[in-house]
């Protein structure tokens, strides 16, 4: 099945390039940033085009159908035991296909003393991922039919000793989405629910699989927002998570956020997080504070 | 003597006789409307717009069922208030350099019209919309999405102007939003 997926994905982003392959003849790569303000989402931990915690069916960048998009952010976590950074870049091909690329690093801070790591020890991820539009308009076209993106998002973790030792079965893996978002200007609400399978452990940071669970499971991630005005949108955001590891107990993740788009290419996102319990260190909860750059 | 030579060339054409008026029989300018059939229709002398080919009128040419209860069209500052907002929407993109183009060699007055008979028959304001459908008036523009969040944009910025609130703006963009197929060109 996420072969097949995997298939799919590619399968599309290849049809959707050789069919604009025309016009790209004429202007290979064009910058129009003619998306309308904040349309082109935030970007996740994870360096996805979407929310803060859950991927959206949006095209990163601020390029329409005929042109291409870029963008970069860089993502603060701050939590009582922890802290999460992560920056990146991703590329809108068309508002059809985005690809990106996300660095995490995870600072373990007095907990990484306390689990014989040494103190401010970093896991650090690298995130490869691609997403292809496959019907709709998150703004546009029937107002019953969503935005409808399918994505891959590959992970290696660069400290595959330790996170086998916790009892991870893989330092790397990839996880596959279907997400569907849609602006309800009716309501000026948006509202995004992603199926995830995937078999990470804290998003990756402590591995793939583990000793009570090794394989894939399907997770949700839902995100429901308020436009209070062209520039300013408030909501929360829900994911579900996998349950690998014996040792670590790991919940679902949730949060409340504000994006502000400070111009059409900067948007500020502040949130508070709560992850739960993080390498048996329960209670993690705090805030994020990411920066996005969007042409 | 040679030395003379080049001012004596210089000076030739000069003594040449004036050159005799040409008949102005046979340069007459081209027509190029003529030349290429183009039909040059005049504004009519009553509302100042240009004919268009016949249609049948009909309210479901506006593209979109409107909305009942009187609220959007008391947000909007009923009709005068739509008119200011539809013809502001329209001066900005008439002079924004992203699409100006689009709108030159067109029917400003018969837009202006049209264009706030959509918007307050679609905000129940009391008006019935005389225009063609989206499609038919739309073909053959080559407009672009980015066009359309272009025009999105000076409509917001109108609305905004005349301090109509988000959440009304946004109820009149959701009636608009799902034109996009008819109205721009993939
Ligand atoms: C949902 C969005 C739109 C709506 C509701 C809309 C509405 C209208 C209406 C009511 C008319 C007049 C119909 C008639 O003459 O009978 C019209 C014509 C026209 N529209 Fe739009 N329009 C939209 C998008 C656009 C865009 C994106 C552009 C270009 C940037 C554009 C450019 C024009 C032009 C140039 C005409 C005149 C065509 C002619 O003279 O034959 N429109 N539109």
């Amino acid at each position: 099945m996420p072969k097949s997926l995997v298939l799919t994905a590619l399968a599309c982003a290849v049809g959707a390039l050789v069919s604009g392959a025309p016009a790209a003849a004429r202007d290979l790569v064009s910058f129009d940033s003619g998306k309308l303000i904040l349309t082109n989402g935030v970007t996740t931990i994870e360096g996805s085009g979407g929310g803060g915690l859950a991927t959206w069916a949006t095209i990163s960048g601020m390029g329409t159908d005929r042109a291409v998009g870029v963008s970069a952010h860089a993502t603060i976590v701050e939590l009582p035991d922890f802290r999460l950074d992560t920056h990146g870049i991703a590329v809108g091909i068309r508002d059809r296909v985005e690809l990106a690329y996300a660095r995490q690093n995870f600072n373990t801070r007095a907990v990484g003393a306390a689990l014989g790591l040494g103190r401010g020890f970093q896991f650090n991820q690298d995130i490869f991922s691609a997403k292809v539009r496959l019907a709709g308009d998150l703004v546009y076209g029937p107002g019953w039919l969503p935005q409808v993106s399918v994505g891959v998002e590959h992970k290696r973790n660069l400290d595959g000793a330790i996170v086998r030792a916790v009892g991870a079965k893989a330092s790397a893996g990839t996880d596959f989405t279907v997400s569907a978002t849609k602006l309800f200007l009716g309501a000026s609400v948006l509202a995004n629910a992603t199926l995830r399978v995937t078999k990470a452990n804290q998003f990756g940071l402590l591995g793939f699989g583990g000793d009570k669970h090794a394989g894939r499971s399907v997770q949700f991630e839902g995100s429901l927002a308020y436009m209070i005005t062209r520039r300013l949108v408030v909501g929360g955001e829900w994911r579900t998570r996998p349950d690998n590891l014996g040792i670590a107990r790991e919940d679902d993740a949730k949060d409340l956020f504000a994006a502000w788009a400070v111009t059409r290419h900067v948007t500020l996102t502040a949130a508070y997080v709560d992850v739960g319990s993080v390498a048996t260190f329960a209670g993690q909860r705090g805030g994020l504070l990411s920066l996005q750059l969007a042409y | 003597m040679m030395f003379l030579l080049p001012f004596l060339m210089a000076a030739a054409p000069l003594a040449e006789p004036p050159a005799a008026p040409v008949p102005a029989t046979t340069e007459a300018p081209v027509d190029w409307d003529k030349e290429f059939g183009v039909v040059r229709k005049e504004r009519d002398p009553v509302t100042g717009e240009i004919p268009v080919d016949p249609y049948v009128q009909s309210d479901a040419n506006a593209g979109a069922k409107p909305y009942s209860g009187e609220g959007l069209a008391r947000a909007f500052g009923g009709q005068a208030g739509i008119r200011r907002i539809t013809d502001r929407a329209l001066d900005l993109s008439h002079a924004d350099p992203r699409i100006k183009a689009i709108f030159e060699e067109h029917d400003m007055v018969r837009l202006r019209r049209t264009l706030f008979e959509q918007v307050c028959y679609l905000l129940n304001a009391g008006c019935r919309y005389t225009g063609r459908d989206m499609k038919t008036a739309h073909k053959g523009l080559g407009t672009t999405r980015a066009d359309l969040n272009a025009l999105v944009e000076n409509l917001q910025r109108a609305m905004r102007e005349a301090h109509v609130p988000f959440a009304a703006q946004n109820r009149l963009l959701a009636k608009l939003a799902p034109m996009s197929g008819d109205v721009t060109e993939r």
